[in-house]
């Protein structure tokens, strides 16, 4: 395409979004002082941004379309995200193996190597631990951060179910609300403290993920996901009404914060401690998922998600494979969920909205579905970006939802690759290659 | 309460069967089909007023302001369809999903920003009719129009697709996309039209309900939307007579269970019955269960 016939197309293209928008966003109405508001920059920036926008999208559409061609033959057939990636990593092996070798996105190596991320690992660990006690770190800041730790947990779950099982989970803050309902209750009934508490609701997540996960067993993924949303609204709903069980729209208040051994802590001090039980939590959480990712359960779920039929053909149960994929999951749900009461204080129904879940999926797509290190990365970027550009902060759910758009389309796999264990016979592999 | 359900279920109806064509020809749940609704609704609220302030009453109004909620609901679902759905079309089955509820999220935080997240008061467009009354008829006018004018939607739908080419197109591709393609459909063209007539019949739906209840917000598409799909799984997803048979029996145990056990739970009902039919009976009422092939 010349350069004229772009520029025509993108003029037409904004001409489109200035057409499309021109009611909801030049027009503003106000019925009860019946005026009417005209917004006319919104048309000029609107113009001007899908004029440009459009030669990035196209350029990166084209770059796309190449890569898939490159890629031995375009795989109309795969069915999974992994399949394409393998199928493209496959194209890049029976290339030169130096070009394969230096096509590997930098951070798949540096993940690869020991020798490389180890010492990042330690920069970064020694700057989580001395993080609470520098000058700028503020009650408020290690708020957010502790925040940001919540939703890696929360990430890290659900990446269990999305990114390893590929079952789309929309209702995965039902799980993080039994979590945090049930250390508010049984403090509020029981008086039983945080440290009792944290398993127990681990237990109940986990059991209503079975709960969950009998009725679901059945239904393919698109079905799946609207249940698990339905079932996350009934919840809610159940919360909100049911004032003789959970207080209703107003809530519980007065939920202790975690103790150490009866200390006596003020305000700071607890957020310091927070933080690190939440960053102890990470780890715990970070050495389980990886401990499972590469078990037998694990590769079972990998198995499920790239096909139920071939898996259930090799001896795996797909049955046994989804529910524990969807017990384990909610652990870490009800887990984030009892620590989310402690450190709030509090407890309403309103913290446990679709959205919720929503930025919780969209941490992991982000992120990419299946990696660790790329959920960790994905929390903190879409946790504390909106905390930091304050200016910014309204319109993040536009830009949950646009993620998601976005990722779908131009990186499916998200900013960092989940890595697959590749188990090779060097010797098999050499002769496979002396025979192409 | 008997019409009370008629009338919701034929606004679910009209949701529905957006719901079910898309889901019919590409195999992808549509999440921001709600979104489109709302935005027909948005759309129609603001030419309506807009044209309220200039001084036009009366059925001109709600002409225009249909017609104009119409063209850009349709313009909305075409450019959603361009956008998000189309580069996925080869791609996994959970990308497009994943894509659909970002567009949905998109969409309704779009409109939360440009316009307001308050509840705006939504003017009774529909005329009142006198001569229901004059008949003995014991129903609102609001209601009779809703009914009519689902009942004219759907015939025109049916015939639309039984006896156009365009219909004829829409059903083969449905069947099979690659061997539509063979024989010489635009696939790419159905598609977009497939859009085209749901998000039409949702800024309908859109308009009446709005018209009916009398206030609108950005949220309404989202509670709307999963309620219609109930409908259509209900019915057998991919099955025109079975969404509006699904829409209809929602209708109605949404309005009994509202009058006889609690109103507090309105919406838990829908996601009750959604749950219980696809444990049951997966394929739903009118659906045909499909054999998996490897």
């Amino acid at each position: 395409m010349n350069a004229f016939a772009q520029i025509r197309q993108s003029l037409i293209i904004a001409l489109w979004f200035v057409f499309l928008t021109f009611p909801i966003l030049a027009v503003r109405v106000n019925t009860i002082e019946k005026v009417v508001e005209w917004r006319w920059p919104n048309m000029i920036y609107v113009g001007i941004g899908s004029f440009l926008i459009s030669f990035v999208w196209r350029y990166f559409l084209e770059r796309k379309d190449q890569g898939a061609a490159t890629v031995a033959t375009p795989s109309v057939q795969a069915t999974t995200v992994t399949e394409l990636t393998e199928a493209r990593q496959a194209g890049a092996k029976t290339a030169k193996a130096p070009a394969a070798a230096a096509g590997k996105p930098f951070m798949q190596r540096l993940m690869a190597e020991p020798r490389l991320y180890r010492p990042v690992l330690i920069v970064l660990s020694l700057f989580g631990l001395a993080f609470p006690f520098l000058p700028f770190a503020s009650t408020y800041q290690i708020n957010i951060v502790t925040n940001a730790l919540l939703y890696i947990m929360l990430g890290l779950g659900l990446n269990i179910v999305v990114g390893l099982a590929g079952l789309l989970h929309l209702g995965y803050v039902a799980f993080y609300a039994v979590g945090a309902y049930s250390y508010a209750l049984l403090y509020y009934h029981f008086g039983i403290g945080f440290w009792v508490a944290l398993p127990i609701g681990a237990l109940f997540a986990a059991i209503f993920g079975i709960l969950l996960g009998f009725p679901v067993l059945r239904l393919r993924g698109d079905y799946l996901a609207i249940v698990t949303l339905g079932f996350a609204e009934i919840t809610r709903l159940v919360l909100e009404n049911w004032n003789g069980f959970s207080f209703g729209p107003s809530g519980i208040a007065g939920i202790p914060r975690p103790g150490l051994f009866g200390m006596e802590m003020d305000l700071h001090q607890v957020t310091i401690y927070i933080y690190f039980l939440m960053i102890a939590l990470c780890l715990f959480t970070i050495f389980v998922v990886n401990r499972l990712q590469n078990s037998r359960i694990g590769r079972a779920w990998v198995a499920l998600r790239e096909d139920e039929v071939a898996c259930e053909a090799m001896g795996v149960d797909p049955t046994m494979a989804k529910l524990t994929a969807f017990a384990l999951g909610s652990t870490w749900a009800g887990l984030a969920g009892v620590v989310f009461a402690a450190k709030t204080t509090f407890v309403n129904p309103a913290s446990f909205t679709f959205l919720e879940s929503a930025m919780i999926l969209s941490i992991v797509v982000l992120g990419g579905m299946g990696s660790i290190v790329g959920v960790i990365i994905g929390a903190f970027i879409l946790i504390l970006l909106p905390e930091y550009l304050r200016a910014f902060s309204e319109y993040r759910m536009l830009l949950f939802g646009l993620i998601m758009v976005v990722m779908m389309i131009f990186r499916p796999q998200g900013i960092i690759v989940g890595i697959r264990q590749i188990y090779e016979f060097k010797k098999a592999s050499a002769k496979e290659g002396n025979r192409q | 309460m008997f019409l009370g359900g008629l009338t919701r279920g034929s606004i679910y109806a009209l949701i529905a069967l957006g719901y079910t064509m898309v889901y019919g020809i590409i195999e992808l749940i549509n999440f921001a089909h709600g979104e489109i609704y709302m935005i027909g609704a948005f759309t129609a609220l603001i030419v309506s007023s807009v044209l309220a302030f200039a001084g036009l009453s009366g059925l001109s109004v709600l002409f225009l302001a249909a017609s104009v909620a119409i063209i850009y609901s349709a313009a909305y679902g075409f450019t959603v369809e361009k956008i998000a759905y189309k580069p996925l079309r080869q791609a996994p089955r959970l990308s497009p999903l994943i894509s659909a509820i970002g567009m949905s999220i998109f969409l309704q935080n779009y409109v939360m920003l440009a316009q307001t997240s308050d509840f705006l008061p939504f003017p009774n467009l529909l005329p009142e009719l006198t001569f229901l009354e004059r008949y003995g008829l014991k129903i609102g006018s609001s209601e009779f129009i809703i009914l009519v004018t689902t009942a004219v939607s759907m015939v025109l739908l049916t015939l639309l697709i039984k006896f156009t080419k365009m219909g004829k197109a829409m059903r083969a591709t449905a069947q099979d996309r690659n061997m539509a393609m063979l024989v010489g459909v635009d696939v790419n063209r159905t598609i977009s039209y497939t859009f085209i007539i749901g998000s039409v019949l949702a800024a309908i739906g859109g308009v009446l309900i709005a018209s009916h209840i009398g206030r609108i917000n950005f949220y309404i598409g989202f509670i709307a939307g999963i309620k219609a799909f109930t409908a259509a799984v209900l019915g057998g997803i991919g099955s025109i007579p079975g969404a509006v048979l699904g829409a209809f029996i929602l209708g109605w145990t949404e309005s009994f269970a509202t009058g006889y056990v609690s109103s507090d739970y309105e919406d838990v009902f829908a996601f009750v019955l959604l749950v219980l039919i696809l444990i049951v009976r997966p394929s739903g009422l009118l659906g045909r269960s499909t054999v998996q092939k490897v």
